[in-house]
């Protein structure tokens, strides 16, 4: 029992981490459970997927899993797949936009929040973002950035650098997953289309598929550094890059697939529903 | 509206990222860490039972490796390549330092420890300490360490890192050295940090 617990504690403390999650998950308990009192609450299915996506998002970098993530290259690759994935994903799913709007004290948004958005570098900088073509582009040239072998070789070394890595795999993520999950209505200013969002998801698989593969059916090992390192247990440096590889590649492209599925129900539904005469268009 | 202003940010914003990746090349030819680890610092006890302080070695270059007495063939190799690069720099080998930091305290009491370090020679300083102290400075330095499973004789195997860290005089951390780096290479950059 003592060693579970042990396992649930963090590797290398980050208060930034523990801040952010505790933020994310309290301020929309906060606004789900005012939109409750509202005449469109929100379900329980979107709370469940949010705070799913959060606690995994949280466990991967506070936990000894983290430990595992520097020393072991797959392992690292599943923790991607959770901060640029399967997290953010799921945090999506839970229609943030309107809840965390709900949750955030009307105090701090008049003061803080309002200003900051009206502030031009900053809405720029978003705009860039959200972009059609640079928002698949960051997506996946983050992938491919971190995985640079020299850039990956002080990445694990600094952990300055590690940080910054998971950090920006993480924010990126979430940007990247509301452009394609922003469940806004189809007339919602500045939303893209389904389309649009069908082929980037479909754009995104390809180049992923290629940094997968060149992982995983590589004959030298592209990543010394967890030799110089050492490993969590030892296993074949070849075998933990071509899993690696796996990892890279399969699960990372099921998520396009499942995120088009979802966006194809989601436009049919919206197509019969605006085909009603009483649809109300915002 | 404000379109255009925006693309102006956008710009810049860029500018700045692609200012922030431009770098110079190394005059190094182990990989400079320089900035990216932190300086030395660690409490563990000698070959006879003292207690030592990272400041103990200030003023020397210090080259910090892991591993464990019992080692068969990894850690004698790297370290009698190591003494054979400080030899290469003449009376200048009088101000580096090689710190064999054994991961395996529990067979590696203070006493095997100095008869080890004695078989090195002068510039070796063979260190270990208990579990915690160990797990502080492996984590700082993000090596990894394990202890395999015993044999019906008690013999087990140790997994540690290959990395040798180098730290400038003031304890900074610089350079990076591997398993794969010969002696010449090392020497090399040594001299370069000892008249730098």
């Amino acid at each position: 029992m003592t060693s579970f617990v042990h396992y649930l504690l963090p590797w290398e403390f980050s208060p930034l981490v523990v801040l952010f999650c505790l933020l994310a998950g309290g301020v929309y308990l906060r606004g789900w459970s005012r939109c409750r009192r509202t005449a469109q609450p929100v379900g329980y299915w979107p709370l469940a997927s949010y705070m799913t996506g959060l606690l995994i998002v949280y466990l991967v970098m506070q936990t000894r899993f983290d430990y595992l993530s520097q020393h072991m290259l797959w392992i690292h690759r599943l923790q991607h797949l959770v901060l640029h994935h399967l997290g953010p994903f799921l945090m999506m799913l839970g229609n943030p936009g309107k809840v965390l709007a709900q949750g955030v004290p009307a105090g701090f948004q008049a003061a803080v929040l309002a200003p900051l958005w009206r502030f031009p570098p900053v809405r720029a900088l978003y705009a860039l973002l959200q972009n059609a073509v640079v928002a698949p582009l960051l997506f996946v040239g983050l992938i491919w950035f971190w995985l640079l072998p020299d850039v990956h070789f002080t990445a694990m070394l600094s952990a300055g650098r590690y940080q910054l890595m998971n950090w920006s795999m993480l924010i990126d993520a979430l940007l990247f997953w509301w452009l394609i999950l922003d469940p806004r209505p189809r007339h919602a200013a500045r939303r893209l289309g389904y389309g649009a969002r069908i082929v980037i998801l479909t754009l995104i698989v390809p180049p992923q598929i290629l940094i997968g593969a060149h992982m995983a059916l590589a004959k030298v090992s592209l990543y010394p550094v967890y030799n110089v390192c050492g490993r969590a247990w030892p296993i074949s440096p070849l075998v933990d890059q071509q899993i690696a590889g796996l990892v890279t590649w399969i699960p990372a492209s099921m998520m396009s697939v499942i995120g088009v599925l979802l966006l194809v129900r989601r436009w049919m539904n919206e197509s019969q529903n605006t085909a009603l005469p009483a649809a109300g268009l915002s | 509206m404000t379109r255009p202003r925006h693309n102006l940010w956008a710009v810049a914003v860029l500018l700045m990222l692609a200012a922030g990746c431009a770098r110079s090349p190394s005059p190094w030819g182990l990989h400079d860490i320089s900035g990216l680890m932190p300086p030395l610092v660690f409490t563990l006890h000698d070959g006879s039972g003292h207690i030592r302080h990272a400041y103990d070695f200030r003023g020397e270059v210090v080259l910090l490796y892991f591993g464990y007495t019992h080692c068969p063939d990894i850690c004698p190799t790297t370290l009698a390549s190591l003494v054979s690069a400080t030899r290469r720099l003449g009376a200048a080998a009088d101000r580096t330092r090689i710190l064999f930091v054994s991961v395996d305290p529990a067979r590696d009491s203070p006493a095997v420890l100095q008869r080890y370090q004695q078989a090195f020679g002068p510039r070796v300083t063979a260190l270990s300490g208990t579990p915690a102290q160990l797990r502080e400075l492996t984590r700082r330095y993000r090596v990894s360490y394990g202890l395999g499973k015993p044999d019906a004789d008690g013999r087990y195997e140790v997994s540690h890192s290959s990395a040798v860290f180098i730290f400038d005089r003031d304890g900074a951390a610089r350079l990076l050295a591997t398993g794969t780096d010969g002696a010449g290479k090392i020497a090399t950059d040594l001299k370069r940090l000892l008249d730098g």
